[in-house]
């Protein structure tokens, strides 16, 4: 079956948008053959700095024939009905059609119209303009003179030439022919820019791809990247180092060449002063080279490995000497950062943080780490830590955004400042909150473990989440342009792996307090704002205050206080949201959680994890099972009684009925009595294994129940207390989890 | 009969100059002087922002002295100056082997390509104040970036049409490399031996030290704003002044309002070094200018240069 073979050459494409370039050029090529009823074996896309390659294995050389029956009008209908059928169906006269018979309706005509499948070749001339045309590149340009004119192409560089050929292998492909912006494509393609200049005439893939390699071009991406990462380890074993392994970079150096040459340079000892991550950031960043380290040491050596796209004449000594010479002057310039940013101490950077503008809305830096070190000292005995020293740890935690080190290497915040801190003797914890209060970054990053470290970093997060939403910037769809969901992410880590118990609600509403302008603070009254009770007063009074107090300030912050606290899509909504998504994540059960979450009150996130955890082994045990089948089996007897009686059974069940009835009858009131105590007792001590434990005595007088005792009764006394015993039943699981939600 | 100097430019900073001014003028390039007046990169010369605007075919290719207020270090580090050289050329439309003639400069300035790994590393470019954008690459030679390569496709606010190409040679890092220094101020400057050698140092190394002492600690702030002010309201009023008296008129003076464009630019560079301008004002600022920009470009595309004839 025939192949087709693409290739779209331009100028040199951004190392980071070629991988995705390739997926999308193989996606949209493929759907719209697909679309067009035209099925394929294989494809596979390919990205250099200088084209993008698609091959398609396996194609047919023409679309399925179709054939389709397109009934008349019947036998003796007026002319004009039949003049309309032989036009529509495309017919010359009527001896063209089949006349058939229906029982029911008699004879009637229809016409059978068999179309030829279109050449693939065809198809292939009409989709592959289309797609180079609105190719989703993320920034494209327009160039040359073409660009004069209005609707000229768009591509991420200039677009200088395309193959495109559609043949088996047996035969010389043909060219699919169409034209781009007068690009005709072809079968002439180039190698690598210096090595290999000449034109190269292709036929099909397989010597498509071993022409570019004779003309020094590793079309594959991948095998570039094992090039870089084979020849870059050996040349660092050889010389008794270790290779600083960097995905990110390794990609898109990747992207910068077509012919991988690596090179090893060095620098001077001394460089090795700075700190090993300013080593890094400065040579990764600016020049794109990776660092070494001696080989069973985390210590840098003082050498690089570049990757060129050069084999030059002199086996690279003139490309290894340039780049030692900019990384030399990198170096000079990080170590003259390192000197400088020592001689100043953090404190007395704090007053540049009050020129720097967080957010338009939002105040400075200088009044951010003012909020972020008083909620810091706030939580720090909720988490074991010293206030004082939270609280210092918070202050400092900004200062290393104004050093130059930072200024030049934004990926070193944190980091340095916990550096600058040590050295000017801060407590370790202070200096390590430095750096640990912007963790965890993401889904995989580790959580801090020293209490100071937590505290900042719940303070810094929390104080971002409520400032945005304040103002109403929240995250929607794939845009969340400040990290708000990695920050909450961070806050349930923080709180759940650290194991602790802080009510969130509540501290969010500690920070939105520490916003609020102090006089209407005074005027809405609020004694004791670090409560609850406050909130929900607060919230309950919000319409009123509106009217009493009408300026632009109270204006403006209710209007906040409602997006943090009120409107749909608020902060603590988006916290339990996300806490769902972390749980479902970590492989708990989403209907357990909602069970959990159908509870009112679920704000304190450790006991919202310790309740889904306990749920879940209980129900993995036969107790458990049991169980939720006997309150299944009592939930729809209830629902289905209570239907047919238009009433609800909650009563409690009379005693005095139970006492007259049969011994399972009792058994099973009874243990509801003590199950239901148990339960709530140990709910109330947050024991919930101890509830489950409780609720599971349940089941043998539960089966004893169903299996002896007819609830629907000839005597409505008897039969509506029975109801009413197992609606207790419903409600003694309610302490622990709205079993309703459980599934399977 | 031999030089007295060697003028090769692997030997003289000047002779660097004479080798892309040669290389450009016989790719049919206007040879320009450099603007006469403070800009902060070559692309602030008219025969860049402004030629760059409209549909008539326009190539060119100069020297600009370029101030960076900011960048001034006394004279005391080797790479950074507060004035340093670009060699700018502009190709409007762009023709297609523009990277193939790029090359063929590097060549011609002495780079053995064969010895050098050259790179085109993705470099997005954006003037603010100018409202310029376009796409293209820093050029990397042995991973240090000598040039940047930029197809306009924004200038002034208006679309280019066509798409110019624009290059930027960093002229004192070229002729470091060229040349194998690691200080700016060790240049051959003159191509001369001996007592006849001047240096880079020579001729600039006082010029950075007072100019750093003046950008830094003197320059006179209450007169830089009024200047900026000054500019900002002369260029207003010179575009009102030419602007055309009928619908599909003629505008008449572009060239003098955009100088107090370009005047507005550089007092708002020299404050910022002098810091007394926060970050919230900064923005403003830039803004300010950037308006300044787009009105001369809307104005200059009413001239004959800017194609208004062509397009009547």
């Amino acid at each position: 079956m025939p192949d087709l073979l693409l290739e779209l050459r331009s100028e040199e494409i951004p190392a980071r948008m070629q991988r995705r370039a390739a997926d999308d050029l193989k996606k949209l090529v493929t759907d719209a053959l697909v679309e067009r009823g035209f099925l394929y074996e294989g494809a596979k896309a390919f990205a250099t700095p200088r084209r993008l390659a698609l091959h398609i294995a396996g194609l047919p050389a023409r679309g399925e024939a179709v054939r389709e029956e397109r009934r008349g009008p019947r036998v003796g209908a007026p002319e004009a009905a039949v003049q309309g059928f032989l036009k529509s169906a495309g017919l010359d006269s009527l001896d063209q059609a089949k006349t058939v018979t229906d029982p029911k309706k008699g004879e009637f005509y229809l016409a059978v119209i068999e179309r030829e499948g279109r050449p693939t070749l065809d198809v292939l001339a009409e989709i592959l303009p289309q797609v180079i045309r609105a190719f989703p590149w993320p920034k494209s340009m327009r160039w040359g003179a073409a660009s004069a004119k209005p609707g000229a192409l768009r591509w991420v560089r200039p677009l200088q030439s395309i193959v495109a050929t559609f043949g088996p292998e047996t035969e010389t492909p043909d060219v699919v022919a169409f034209s781009v912006d007068g690009i005709e494509a072809g079968t002439t393609t180039y190698g690598h820019r210096f090595l290999a200049p000449g034109a190269i005439e292709v036929k099909r893939f397989d010597d498509y791809i071993q022409s570019l390699e004779r003309a020094k071009v590793v079309l594959d991406p991948d095998r570039r990247k094992d090039i870089i990462l084979h020849d870059a380890r050996d040349l660092a074993f050889a010389r008794g180092l270790e290779l600083v392994e960097d995905e990110g970079l390794l990609e898109e150096v990747a992207g910068l060449v077509e012919w991988p040459v690596v090179l090893m340079g060095s620098f001077d000892e001394s460089f090795l002063d700075i700190p090993a991550e300013a080593v890094r950031a400065t040579i990764r960043a600016n020049q794109k080279c990776f660092v070494l380290r001696r080989s069973g040491s985390e210590a840098l050596a003082p050498a690089f490995i570049l990757v060129s796209n050069l084999v030059a004449s002199d086996g690279g000594a003139a490309i290894v000497a340039g780049n030692e010479r900019v990384v030399r002057a990198r170096l000079s310039d990080a170590k003259f950062f390192w000197e400088t940013d020592k001689a100043t101490r953090l404190e007395d950077r704090l007053p540049k943080l009050d020129s720097i503008v967080f957010h338009e809305k939002l105040g400075t830096q200088g009044e951010r780490v003012a909020r972020i070190a008083a909620l810091a000292r706030e939580i720090a005995p909720l988490v074991g830590a010293d206030p004082d020293l939270a609280e210092r740890a918070a202050r400092l935690a900004k200062a290393d955004l104004v050093t130059e080190m930072v200024g030049e290497f934004p990926e070193l915040q944190g980091l340095m400042g916990r550096k600058y801190a040590a050295l000017q003797g801060e407590h370790p914890s202070v200096a390590a909150a430095i750096e640990e209060h912007y963790k965890p970054l993401g889904p995989s990053d580790r959580v801090p473990t020293d209490p100071v470290s937590i505290a900042v970093a719940l303070a810094d997060k929390l104080d971002t989440l409520v400032g945005f939403w304040a103002i109403d910037e929240k995250p929607t769809g794939s845009k969340d342009p400040y990290a708000l969901r990695r920050a909450a992410l961070g806050v349930l880590r923080l709180n759940i792996e650290s194991r602790l118990k802080i009510n969130i609600s509540d501290l969010l509403w500690r920070n939105y307090i520490s916003r609020i302008d102090k006089h209407v603070l005074e005027m809405i009254s609020v004694s004791d704002v670090f409560s609850r009770e406050h909130m929900s007063n607060f919230s309950s009074q919000v319409e009123d205050i509106q009217y009493k107090i009408d300026t632009i300030q109270t204006r403006h912050e209710i209007n906040a206080f409602r997006h943090v606290f009120m409107n749909d899509g608020n902060l603590l909504s988006f916290v339990i949201d996300r806490l769902k998504i972390y749980l479902r994540d970590q492989g708990a059960r989403h209907d357990l959680i909602d069970a959990v979450f159908a509870l009112p009150g679920q704000d304190d996130l450790l006991m919202v994890v310790r309740r889904v955890e306990a749920l879940g082994g209980f129900l993995d045990t036969e107790d458990g099972r049991n169980l939720l089948a006997g309150y299944r089996r009592a939930a729809n007897i209830l629902r289905i009684e209570e239907k047919k009686d238009g009433r609800a059974y909650d009563a409690a069940p009379d005693p005095a009925l139970i006492a007259q009835g049969v011994p399972e009858e009792r058994a099973l009131a009874e243990a509801l009595d003590r199950a239901t105590r148990d339960a709530t007792e140990a709910v109330s001590r947050e024991d919930f294994a101890g509830a489950m434990r409780a609720l599971s005595t349940l089941r043998v007088p539960v089966d004893a129940f169903f299996d002896k005792v007819t609830v629907n009764a000839d005597d409505p006394a008897l039969r509506a207390n029975r109801l009413s015993l197992l609606n207790a039943l419903r409600a003694a699981t309610r302490p622990v989890a709205d079993f309703s939600r459980i599934e399977g | 009969m031999s030089s007295p100097v060697d003028l090769s430019p692997k030997t003289s900073f000047q002779g660097l100059i004479l080798t892309l001014q040669q290389f450009w003028a016989a790719q049919g390039c206007v040879i320009l002087q450099p603007y006469d007046m403070e800009v902060g990169a070559g692309t602030f010369h008219p025969a860049t922002t402004l030629r760059a605007l409209g549909p008539k075919p326009w190539k060119a290719a100069y020297v600009q002295p370029s101030r960076r207020p900011k960048d001034g270090r006394y004279g005391e580090n080797p790479n950074r100056l507060q004035h340093y050289y670009q060699f700018q050329v502009i190709l409007k439309p762009n023709p297609e082997n523009l990277q193939e003639l790029y090359l063929a400069s590097l060549a011609a300035i002495g780079v053995d390509l064969g010895l050098h790994d050259i790179r085109f590393v993705e470099d997005d470019w954006e003037s603010p104040t100018l409202g310029a954008w376009g796409l293209g690459w820093e050029c990397w030679c042995d991973g240090m970036e000598v040039s940047q390569f930029t197809y306009f496709q924004q200038v002034a606010g208006f679309e280019c049409a066509p798409v110019a190409g624009e290059l930027t040679y960093g002229l004192e890092r070229l002729a470091m490399y060229v040349q194998g220094v690691e200080n700016v101020y060790d240049l051959n400057f003159n191509g001369g031996e001996g007592a006849d050698r001047v240096s880079y140092g020579d001729v600039f190394l006082q010029a950075e030290q007072e100019y750093s002492r003046h950008n830094f600690e003197a320059a006179d702030t209450a007169m830089l704003f009024r200047h900026f002010a000054d500019a900002e309201a002369a260029c207003r009023s010179y575009l009102a002044a030419g602007a055309p008296a009928e619908e599909g008129g003629r505008h008449r003076m572009v060239q003098p309002a955009y100088d107090q464009c370009i005047k507005a630019s550089h007092v708002f560079n020299l404050l910022d070094a002098r810091g007394v301008i926060s970050v919230t004002e900064r923005q403003s600022y830039i803004l300010r200018v950037r308006e300044l920009a787009k009105a001369c470009g809307g104005a200059w595309l009413l001239t004959e240069a800017g194609g208004a004839a062509l397009a009547a």
